[in-house]
């Protein structure tokens, strides 16, 4: 656990030691996450690990059989949930409502005065480019519009934790960048977002912090920067000359694919290598420095049974 | 727990329970009373009445048609003659006490015994030695039924007993104690029997109640949002709201018929209480009834996954309800009695049994005793539902290493129930 990430900032969520069983089956065991206000956090693993019953928990809809959660400092998400949005995984609305009077209603249930959130929920859809589908039923909409429907019922009235439950799954491409936008815009307002998925490019690309979670623990949660800084940054060079003194200078772990070398960015940094390459006149090319992705991390952290699982439940998915 | 670090706002932001069970009692509510549901279930006193008329309709087809069982005289022919005579003269002063008598010839070599046992004509029983010394031939309990009124005729026909009779004056009053008693208990069945149909009605759609919810995945956004025993509550009053326009609706058809026709209530036993205490008390106690059974029936709906295993559940649950009402009959013949005591004590019949103690008794205070202790046990009955709900199907609270191991687990684990779609 990094907590270094979370250090000295307002948490939104802190959780130490969750566990939770069904049937005699540990499901999670030993959760500590630690969520700092205002950032957009991601809980990845592939299905089965304990992120859906690691939200539940945090959300107060199971209650742990060890460990303790505060969502703002309340240990009881009860108490605050007007202040809190979710999204679960299993998508549900009464198919009779009309999808304004839906919105309407997920707002009613946090708080919210139910004429106001049909106001709400007409304006909402109407920026989402679905004003038109206001009076329809929601059996009569696609089921891409009835989840844009559900997830405008969890921002409705205007939490300030956002909770959401592999919210891309069942998305086609161009909705879910509408939907990293959605997010990105929330966390630029200053709400918390907290998601669950399976695909890795979504934490990568939208998460300050995120926790690795696999067989219901969790061995890494913290900046996804540190996370990718678990790896040493990997060099990618192409030399004109394909023999020569310069190569006493490459590292041990340096491999040849295909026109390039591959190798660790040395511990003593770039420099003393580049000048020992133009010594010994290795005729560069071309050299770039990649720093490790998260997959890498990932698979760094979680081991590559779990990295596995993910990539199958990745492609299993709608993504 | 107390609050960990970060920042904590200490401001409590959600909605209470009552009005988080107004949230669902509204949405429920309008759902149900837009819904064809309402269609069948204002119609349903229709079919339970329809269904009454039928069956009173055959039954009185049926005793029509099925001749009353004869007591057969075959004496020797003045004997008969004179037992005639007697039944004749008899049945005029007792009314319908004595069974319908016949002649009957027995043939040489027949017997009474015969024609009882072979099953000849419609007898319940046979006549035969003389006068003075009649014989009857038949089953022990015609016998013991019919013994002494067959002596009464005997001895007339004998000149034992008085054929004159004086003649009385009648002076009629308007009623009595064993009159309004009578009235009373008749008041308190019809008032039972109201209140038992309304909650049969509402059963089935309550048993119902959660399945929606559970299909339509909100149950976790509900959950999530709300406590369980609001999400309960609402629906329970939801269903209640709905059955009070029902009642509105059918109260003021009969209220119009009953302009009318010219029906006059007074025509019906008054009710201890009073009519309009009565009434009010009606509506009282059928809510209650209602939560009641409502709240134990929603509890056992919730567990069911599908709409087949509800329709499962719905046979013992009818029966259920048939025992309680059965209860609460049985103990409303004997008002004072530790068997009333009971039915108005046992939460599920005491809305039946104190109903018909309003229509016989009275006192008031045990009324307001009777509501308290319903009152309690409704909000026990939703708390243990919901908790129960929580438990089983959200899979919520300790299930772990500690959770004692059923009988099925212990053994192997291939038979272990498997995990409920809403886990992970």
């Amino acid at each position: 656990m990094n907590d270094a990430f979370a250090k000295n900032r307002p948490l939104a969520i802190e959780a130490r030691g969750l566990v939770k069983h069904f049937e005699g089956t540990i499901a999670v065991d030993g959760v500590d996450l630690s969520v700092p206000e205002g950032a957009i956090y991601g809980i990845l693993g592939p299905n089965g690990a304990g992120k859906t019953t690691t939200l539940r928990m945090l959300l107060g809809i199971i209650e742990p059989d060890k460990g303790v959660r505060t969502i703002f400092g309340h240990d009881r998400p009860h108490d605050i949930s007007r202040l809190i949005g979710y999204l679960p995984e299993e998508r549900g609305l009464y198919p009779a409502m009309k999808a304004y009077e839906a919105i309407g209603f997920l707002g009613a249930l946090r708080g919210l005065p139910l004429a106001e959130g049909k106001r709400r929920g007409r304006e909402l859809l109407e920026r989402h480019g679905l004003g038109h589908a206001a009076e329809r039923q929601i059996r009569q909409l696609s089921k891409g519009m009835a989840q844009t429907v559900q997830l405008l019922g969890t921002l409705v009235h205007k939490p300030r934790l956002v909770v959401l439950d592999e919210p891309f799954s069942g998305l086609d491409a161009i909705n879910q960048g509408k939907l990293e936008g959605m997010i990105r815009q929330l966390a630029d307002d200053g709400t918390t977002v907290i998601f669950s998925t399976h695909v890795i490019a979504h934490a990568e690309r939208l998460c300050e912090g995120v926790a690795i979670i696999a067989g219901g623990k969790v061995p890494y949660a913290g900046s996804v920067d540190d996370a990718r800084d678990r790896i040493p940054a990997q060099v990618r060079l192409e030399t004109h000359a394909r023999e020569g003194q310069w190569r006493g200078a490459l590292p041990a772990d340096a491999r040849r694919e295909g026109d390039y070398w591959m190798f660790s960015l040395p511990e003593s940094g770039i420099e003393p290598l580049l000048r020992a390459l133009i010594e010994g006149e290795a005729g560069i090319l071309s050299l770039s420095i990649e720093r490790a992705g998260l997959h890498d991390a990932f698979v760094h952290i979680a081991g590559e049974a779990a990295a596995r699982a993910l990539n199958e439940h990745s492609v299993d998915g709608a993504e | 727990m107390g609050r960990l670090t970060g920042g904590a706002d200490q401001q409590k932001s959600r909605l209470n329970l009552w009005q988080a069970a107004f949230v669902i009692a509204r949405r429920d509510f309008r759902a149900i009373l837009f819904s064809r549901a309402f269609i069948f279930f204002l119609l349903g006193p229709v079919f339970l009445m329809g269904v009454g008329a039928l069956s009173s309709g055959v039954g009185s087809q049926i005793r029509a048609e099925t001749a009353d069982p004869q007591v057969g005289v075959a004496m020797s022919l003045p004997d008969t003659a004179a037992m005639l005579a007697a039944h004749s003269v008899l049945d005029r002063q007792l009314g319908r006490a004595l069974p319908p008598m016949a002649a009957l010839e027995v043939e040489r070599g027949d017997s009474a015994r015969l024609i009882l046992e072979e099953k000849r004509g419609n007898y319940a029983a046979i006549v035969t030695g003389t006068l003075a010394e009649p014989i009857m031939t038949g089953t022990q309990d015609q016998l013991n039924a019919l013994k002494g009124r067959i002596a009464l005729i005997a001895a007339t026909a004998n000149d034992q007993a008085p054929r004159q009779f004086p003649k009385i004056t009648t002076q009629n009053v308007a009623t009595s104690g064993a009159s309004q008693r009578s009235g009373r208990v008749v008041t308190a069945q019809i008032g039972q029997m109201l209140l038992f149909l309304l909650t049969m009605l509402l059963a089935g759609m309550v048993l119902s109640n959660l399945v929606e919810e559970k299909g339509n995945k909100i149950i976790e956004i509900l959950a999530a949002a709300i406590p369980m025993d609001a999400v309960f509550m609402g629906k329970l009053f939801a269903m209640l709201g709905v059955s009070m326009v029902g009642i509105v609706l059918w109260g003021t058809v009969v209220g119009i018929l009953a302009g009318f026709t010219g029906f006059d209530l007074g025509a019906v036993p008054a009710p201890a209480v009073g009519w309009p205490l009565f009434l009010m008390l009606g509506v009282v106690y059928f809510s209650m009834g209602y939560l009641l059974l409502g709240s134990l029936f929603l509890a056992i709906g919730s567990m069911a996954a599908t709409v087949r295993e509800v329709q499962t559940l719905s046979m013992p649950v009818t029966m259920l309800q048939l025992l309680v009402f059965f209860f609460a009959s049985y103990a409303m013949a004997k008002p004072g009695s530790p068997m009333e005591l009971a039915a108005a004590i046992f939460p599920l019949s005491s809305p039946f049994a104190m109903l018909a103690r309003a229509a016989q008794i009275e006192t008031l205070w045990p009324h307001a005793l009777a509501l308290m202790w319903q009152t309690i046990c409704v909000a026990a009955f939703i708390k243990a539902g919901a908790s129960l709900f929580r438990k089983r199907v959200m899979h919520s609270g300790p299930q772990g290493a500690k959770a004692k191991k059923r009988f099925w687990q212990r053994k192997g684990g291939n038979n272990a129930p498997a995990r409920s779609s809403t886990t992970p």
